[in-house]
């Protein structure tokens, strides 16, 4: 990366014909070239140093602009200060989904993978066995289709589509239009199956409670360490479809590991969506989950309803 | 191809801080990323100039900060500084160590040029 500007190679790694890909040392171990000045091959226009020649109520001045440029008539140059998070605008939507959501005691996960996992018939699996103890509803995010928003109607549980047409993944002001328009019960669970990508929704909070990193053991046991975001952001990771485990080479174990490398806290059940395997843990966890947003949800009703008799 | 929806929310503090601070032309945009944020910079670089076409930041430049990435290793009970999210403590060697910091993105500062005044 120019040192200079920030401008070049970023974490992009291109392969040698001949072996491995050449893991470039990370921009924060500040490498540097020998000769910025001597491997500086491309241009740059006249850049302003970043540290405020004054500072005053949020604002930066420069210098007031090349050649005292405060003159009448002469544009000037000023730096401002924003110090704002670029995913400012979608944090604050899902706060507001989050609040929604607390004040109903609904208790809402956010299901991410790559394409391909298990996720909707892991929730296909999940409904049928909840939804006798609790209600249960969908919102399905994909590119297009209808289709996995159908496979959820046929289990009896109502599931709202959305289609991101081409985005990548679900975002909180998608989900914030989707909410109002469930008619979802207090108490109830509220699964959100992101667009199969196992890069893009990790940056993006919907408000959930919690991520759930759904890792099939048809992939490579080591996609946490080839997608680490996504790990790193989940609170929870599935080992999907280890009923296949006998036929497969994939090191469960390993698996398992590199996710924890990546996540120390990440919470790990193996299962199999088709056998039911392992899905005590999981349902365990969800129903311990739902309690506590219940709970909380009773004791905001509580406090407004205390607010507002005027206690 | 989430950098695209970046560039669109970098668009949309840039345009919010035109409106609120009455700038017509900007510069540069500058950045601060953390290493182990899920941000790739070249990526960025590119939806970045796609994106800005048609607002004050047409053309402008983009420069990065880049915030060294840490973490907290669980066995040292300290902060420790990590280049990714896998890597282990450089101290004990262990990999139980939870991402601290490094992990933003925000805007930090515009360059900006104001109306010419008086005339």
């Amino acid at each position: 990366m120019c040192t200079v500007c920030g401008c070049g190679a970023g974490e992009v790694m291109i392969g040698r014909p001949s072996g491995a890909a050449q893991r470039k040392k990370a921009p924060t171990t500040g490498w540097k070239m020998a000769s910025v000045e001597a491997a500086h091959d491309h241009a740059h226009e006249p850049v302003e140093p970043h540290a405020p020649a004054s500072d005053h109520a949020g604002h930066m001045h420069f210098g007031h602009g090349p050649a005292h440029a405060h003159a009448p008539g002469l544009s000037q140059h000023e730096m401002v200060r924003i110090e704002q998070d670029i995913l400012g605008k979608n944090d604050r939507f899902a706060d507001t989904n989050r609040q929604w959501l607390a004040g109903r005691g609904i208790f809402a996960l956010n299901l991410v993978s790559s394409p391909g996992s298990g996720k909707t018939t892991l929730l296909c699996k999940t409904i049928e066995i909840l939804s006798s103890r609790v209600a249960v509803a969908v919102i399905e995010g994909d590119q297009q289709t209808e289709f996995d928003a159908e496979r959820i109607r046929a289990t009896g549980a109502p599931a709202l589509q959305i289609n991101t047409g081409k985005g990548c993944h679900l975002d909180a002001a998608m989900v914030g239009q989707a909410l109002p328009r469930m008619a979802l019960i207090d108490n109830s669970l509220l699964l959100i199956e992101n667009v199969g990508n196992l890069v893009c929704p990790s940056a993006f909070d919907l408000g959930e409670a919690h991520k759930v990193v759904i890792l099939s053991v048809t992939e490579g046991e080591d996609k946490p360490l080839k997608y680490p975001d996504m790990f790193a952001a989940a609170d929870v990771m599935l080992l999907n479809k280890t009923d296949l485990l006998p036929h497969l080479s994939f090191d469960a174990d390993k698996a398992v590991e590199f996710a924890l490398r990546v996540n120390p806290r990440l919470k790990v059940f193996r299962v199999s969506a088709t056998t039911g395997e392992g899905f005590d843990g999981w349902l365990a966890w969800i129903e311990s989950g739902l309690s506590a947003a219940a709970a909380n949800g009773q004791q905001k009703n509580h406090e407004e309803n205390t607010l507002a008799a005027g206690y | 191809m989430h950098e695209m929806s970046l560039a669109e929310g970098i668009r949309s503090i840039v345009e919010d801080a035109a409106i609120a601070q009455g700038f017509t032309k900007v510069n540069a945009v500058v950045l601060e990323v953390g290493a182990l944020s899920s941000v790739e910079i070249e990526a960025l670089r590119f939806c970045f100039e796609v994106v800005m076409k048609g607002s004050v930041a047409e053309g402008a430049r983009m420069e990065v900060d880049t915030i060294a990435g840490t973490g907290w290793c669980l066995p040292c009970a300290k902060t420790v500084a990590i280049d990714y999210l896998y890597d282990p403590c450089p101290h004990c060697g262990s990999y139980q160590v939870q991402a601290t910091g490094g992990t933003e993105m925000r805007v930090k500062a515009l360059d900006v040029e104001t109306a010419p005044r008086g005339v």
